[in-house]
């Protein structure tokens, strides 16, 4: 079983994507299941449930859903193999821009909105930075310009990976996608694997439900801001 | 001399990409006269993991900036004479049965109803089809069956769309914008080349905008004028695809020759009459096939001709309702 991490921010068109992909892999006479992980909640599931694809649907609840879904990711490997699944699909929101849920060895596919503006993947971490493959959505509706300059920071913040615009609503460039999943290499045993990137320290009170402010609740791993006019005076 | 080896010094003046980079990952800078290879090993564990980088994937990722700028630079911009069209089936499987070669410097009309497939001919030709849309239509370049590296790279597509959908989204001023684009596209001078295309794009609409305008306020005519000028002047695309190009002010005419002047293939979903009888044959559309193709024949191009001193008394009455002024004069030619 091929499985394929898909990681983008919220809102920016990854079931749409995948729904498209889904449906073009489905044609090749392929079985494919999606794993999606979300925060607090997903109707994304009756979504994929309605098209017939079989769907395992984790919230993340308190935790960040990349966390969640590194610590789930061989569980929902067995459920693929279990459902007879040829391509599993790990859908995930990374919701600070600084997590990643790529792993080695993984074909790991970044979704960015070409609607978010031109500067923003200088802005997306790890997540775009260590993809293979990056698809940008929703550049139909913004000007040549915009596209051509979006795609360009795309490609000096991913050199040499591919980047492609795939409409989810259309379906255009989905089968752009589809020819590199199905040229990827076949997905290892997970048991052992390693992320590409590590995910943020989360070790501060108030990772674990502190809701009072102020020095004295400060402990563990506390970073403070720089302030200029403080700096100058020192 | 590798990367590694590069004082550090010298990265903002030999790899400004690169420089650019490390100074937005908020890195910071090396000891005077260390070498990148040197500065990356002393780099604090902490400053890398707030950046999200290992230190060999920073390395790796540097080095393929820099080889991605060398390939964006060396990248000679294409040269397009013919596309050519190979006829797939109709929305009930009939055969199209046609073979249409379009050059360079030609603008191509494609006309029906909605719903016709106008919008699918477009899309099969923006993406290069090759027997793998619904159509079953394949494009050739230059005679030839394109590589699949030269169709799936975003950011130098062989085809430019300009469609009545799409908008400026970005926070930016139009001189801004421009520039940004000129340097994407490698361009020697980028503060003299937006001077150009905002010149040029002024040119095209009757209300003229500063270079200082954002472009997110720019009226409907202001907003295609402007992208019609960057994709005549700055896009690389060989090709330009149009779904209509909306009244609003432009000067229609001045747009197409401004497009085929730069020797692009023209192709304009249109039922404008002054856009459709400019192009040298329209492409009428049904059920999803080519129909028929007609070539503009002597008598439409004398109605043409009419057809736009009309328009030029139109938009003579528009500007004068633009200053505040009064139509009260009989209109001996529309009785």
């Amino acid at each position: 079983m091929q499985l394929i991490t898909v990681a983008g921010s919220p809102s920016v068109g990854k079931t749409s994507v995948i729904l498209q992909v889904a449906k073009l892999l489905r044609e090749e006479g392929l079985a494919v299941g999606v794993a999606k992980f979300d925060a607090l909640s997903s109707d994304d599931g009756h979504l994929y449930a309605r098209h017939g694809i079989p769907v395992a649907v984790g919230l993340a609840g308190a935790l960040c859903p990349d966390h969640y879904f590194v610590s789930n990711v061989t569980d929902c490997q067995a459920w693929g193999r279990r459902q007879g699944l040829d391509v599993l699909i790990g859908e995930s929101a990374g919701l600070c821009n600084r997590c990643s849920p790529h792993i080695e060895g993984v074909l790991a596919i970044c979704v960015v909105d070409a609607l978010a503006g031109v500067h923003t993947p200088k802005k997306i971490g790890p997540m775009l930075r260590l993809a293979d493959l990056v698809a940008i959505t929703k550049g139909d509706i913004i000007s040549q310009v915009e596209r051509e300059v979006f795609a360009f920071h795309v490609r000096l913040a991913n050199p040499g990976a591919p980047a492609l615009f795939c409409n989810g609503l259309t379906g255009q460039g989905a089968a752009d996608l589809v020819r590199h999943i199905r040229a990827a290499a076949p997905t290892p045993d997970l048991d052992g694997s390693r992320l590409r990137f590590s995910m943020p320290a989360a070790v501060c009170p108030y990772c674990v439900g502190e809701t009072a402010i102020g020095e004295t609740h400060q402990r563990g791993n506390v970073k403070k801001m720089r302030f200029a006019d403080l700096e100058d005076s020192r | 001399m590798s990367l590694a080896e590069l004082p550090f010094a010298l990265l903002p003046e030999r790899h400004p990409v690169a420089a650019e980079f490390i100074v937005a990952l908020a890195l910071p800078p090396a000891a005077p006269g260390a070498s990148v290879g040197q500065w990356l090993a002393g780099l604090p564990d902490e400053a890398l993991f707030d950046a999200g980088m290992q230190r060999e994937q920073l390395l790796d990722h540097l080095e393929r900036l820099v080889a991605e700028v060398r390939a964006l630079a060396e990248a000679t911009d294409e040269r397009i004479d013919s596309l050519t069209l190979l006829g797939g089936r109709d929305k009930q499987g009939h055969a199209e049965n046609r073979e249409l070669v379009f050059h360079a410097g030609e603008i191509v009309c494609i006309v029906g109803p909605t719903g016709s497939g106008k919008s699918r001919l477009l899309a099969d030709i923006e993406c290069l089809a090759q027997g793998d849309t619904p159509t079953g239509r394949r494009v050739l370049v230059n005679g030839a069956e394109p590589p699949a590296e030269r169709r799936y790279a975003p950011d130098r597509k062989l085809v430019a769309q300009l469609s009545q959908n799409m908008n400026f989204v970005v926070d930016l001023s139009v001189r801004e914008l421009i520039e940004m684009h000129a340097r994407c596209r490698m361009v020697a001078d980028p503060e003299g080349m937006a001077l150009t295309v905002i010149a040029c794009a002024n040119a095209l609409t009757g209300e003229k905008f500063a270079a200082d305008t954002s472009v997110t306020q720019l009226s409907g005519g202001q907003t295609r004028a402007l992208m019609i000028a960057d994709a005549a002047l700055l896009s690389a695309s060989p090709v330009v695809l149009i779904d209509e190009i909306e009244n609003a002010g432009v000067d229609r005419k001045r747009a197409l020759d401004l497009l085929v002047g730069g020797a692009k293939i023209v192709l304009i979903s249109t039922h404008d009459p002054l856009l459709a009888l400019r192009g040298a044959r329209r492409l009428v559309i049904r059920n999803g096939g080519i129909a028929e193709v007609l070539d503009t024949s002597a008598a439409e191009r004398r109605n043409l001709e009419r057809i736009e001193r009309l328009d030029a008394t139109l938009m003579g009455i528009r500007e004068r309702l633009r200053a505040g002024l009064r139509i009260e004069e009989t209109l001996t030619w529309a009785e």
